[in-house]
């Protein structure tokens, strides 16, 4: 099972390879529920998340722009933009700092597509919002502060 | 069953928009239900977005992403009534995937 799974965390690294083994019925569900136990979304510290990334603690760079409100009032729903001025980005990363599991997602991009992405996180709770950007295989970072008056990963 | 994506992609001075609203629980796992039992984590784990058949944008979720997740990025060389079609896979095995044509 071991071996199976590493095979398969391997073919994740394309997620489109991913969507292919389902259909070929090569990944079952439950083996599906295994890979997302992937080692970066189960980081608990940024020391852990940078690991995972394949890094040690990226510089900040000031060509990172993350775009989020300083205060957030519904934590369920924090838009977060990330663009990045770096020459060749190839990856971001948007991690917020004090929910349990640091990494929120990770984009990849194509070689015509422009780093510049926005999406929606949750944020239990006031914390940093990270954006680790991978560009000609060198990692930087950028952080912002986000304030939240309601948790969002509450029961 | 997850619903369909609603996607938009508009074509302006050579670089297409591509605005995604996807519909998903995207439950994170740490929830518990009114008496105490824990919601399982139920989200959207790997995305591919792609302009015809070539992959512009991959994407890897946890549950750390909102309710109904929205994502929107840019890329060059699209050109109106191109196809961009973005699929999704959720830690439960469940997948989808839309399409549109550019506008």
């Amino acid at each position: 099972m071991n071996e199976k799974r590493r095979d398969v965390l391997k073919a994740i690294s394309g997620a489109g390879i991913f969507g292919a083994l389902i259909s070929a019925g090569i990944v079952t569900p439950a083996m599906v529920y295994a890979a997302d136990e992937r080692k970066i979304f189960a980081a608990k510290t940024l020391d852990e998340a940078f690991a995972a990334l394949g890094t040690p603690k990226p510089a900040e760079s000031a060509d990172i722009t993350i775009t989020a409100p300083d205060i957030a009032e519904n934590g369920a729903v924090v838009p977060v933009g990330v663009a990045s001025k770096i020459a060749k980005t190839e990856q971001v990363a948007i991690l917020v700092e004090k929910n349990p599991n640091m990494v929120a997602a990770t984009f990849t991009f194509g070689e015509n597509t422009l780093p510049d992405l926005q999406t929606r996180i949750k944020m239990g709770q006031t914390s940093d919002v990270l954006a680790v950007v991978k560009a000609d295989g060198k990692f930087y970072m950028a952080r912002k502060e986000v304030k939240v008056t309601l948790g969002g990963c509450g029961g | 069953m997850a619903g369909p994506m609603r996607i938009r992609a508009a074509e302006k001075d050579g670089i297409v928009e591509v605005r995604v609203l996807m519909s998903h629980p995207m439950e994170t796992g740490q929830r518990k239900d009114s008496s105490g039992n824990p919601i399982p984590a139920h989200h959207i784990s790997a995305l591919t977005a792609k302009h015809n058949d070539k992959v512009v944008l991959t994407a890897e979720m946890s549950g750390s992403v909102s309710t109904n997740p929205y994502l929107a990025f840019k890329f060059k060389g699209g050109a109106k009534g191109d196809k961009v079609s973005v699929s999704w896979v959720d830690n439960k095995g469940e997948s989808r995937t839309d399409e549109v044509q550019i506008s």
